[in-house]
């Protein structure tokens, strides 16, 4: 056995291992916790296909951003888990049921073709893998890109929409008001003679 | 048949079938959690990607990563969506379970 195909096997391992213990664990922070080993062994297993770029990628926006987001949602929210665990048991037939078709559904047509292991790759691509990846992502998918872009745009934007909301209760300026307001709304000037007469 | 000696395309497409299969499973297996939903779906992105990614590699093409880079937006951009979805559904309700999201049943 080789030292790719041993570490292929050693991360496959480990992913499935962190799969499944995402989808059964009883704690979502554990879960959280499982996906975050199953990204970091995907990402392993991506170096092995000699996608290094997006294995960095993967690291540094799931590991470091979407996960921390679960993590910050899951924390955040006062949810009762052990109530939504309640029919975790008998939920498991039908889903033993349904993976396991799906997987011999998938398995039957990987297996069965001769694509699989008729395959051989290809030498290496020379030069940097994150260069032949940004030449094609500048030049023959530039609009895609752009898309991409645009799309995070209005994610950022529909996020905090959705989720600001306006309290009552805190005190605060409201910049607007504060830069239309006038002397005359303020001061009030008044006249007044005075009380006793100069002598 | 996928030999246990040399790592081919099939050993990738494998593993990718069964962290698809371990995900949908998971779906089924939480149905009144929401979060661990979307985890499952983020493990249903990661198989894709891996597939992408295998014959990205074994057919030389590199139009595959590109697919696998724009996957990954779009799935950052979902899960953000939806977990203020899910932030926004807790606080109105109280509670993230799925069966109990029925106002719009008549």
């Amino acid at each position: 056995m080789s030292f790719q195909s041993f570490t292929f096997y050693a991360f496959a391992a480990i992913l499935v291992i962190a799969a499944l213990r995402v989808v059964t664990t009883r704690n979502p922070v554990h879960a959280a916790l499982w996906l975050v080993l199953s990204f970091f062994s995907a990402a392993g297993i991506w170096i092995l296909l000699e996608a290094e770029f997006l294995a960095i990628a993967l690291v540094l926006v799931y590991v470091g951003a979407v996960m921390v987001l679960f993590l910050f949602v899951v924390m955040m929210l006062d949810v009762n888990f052990e109530g939504l665990r309640q029919h975790f048991r008998s939920y498991l037939p039908v889903a033993a049921v349904v993976g396991v078709l799906v997987l011999f559904e998938m398995a039957l047509v990987i297996i069965g073709s001769r694509v699989g292991s008729a395959v051989t790759a290809p030498p290496s691509p020379t030069g940097s893998n994150t260069s032949a990846l940004g030449r094609l992502l500048y030049v023959e998918y530039v609009y895609p890109f752009e898309i991409a872009a645009v799309v995070l745009l209005v994610a950022i934007v529909a996020a905090i929409a959705l989720t600001h909301r306006k309290r009552r209760a805190v005190k605060h300026q409201d910049p607007s008001r504060q830069v239309k307001v006038r002397a005359a709304d303020r001061v009030r000037l008044v006249r007044l003679p005075s009380e006793h007469p100069p002598g | 048949m996928p030999s246990w000696g040399e790592v081919t395309l099939a050993h990738y497409l494998v593993l990718g079938a069964i962290l698809f299969a371990i995900s949908m499973a998971g779906i089924f297996l939480n149905r009144r959690n929401v979060i661990i939903m979307l985890m499952a779906i983020e493990l249903m992105l990661l198989a894709v990607n891996l597939n992408f990614i295998a014959f990205s590699r074994y057919l030389g093409d590199m139009a595959g990563q590109v697919f696998v880079f724009f996957i990954l937006t779009i799935a950052a951009a979902e899960s953000a969506i939806g977990l203020a979805i899910l932030v926004l559904l807790f606080r109105n309700s109280g509670s993230i379970d799925v069966e109990k999201f029925d106002e719009l049943k008549g």
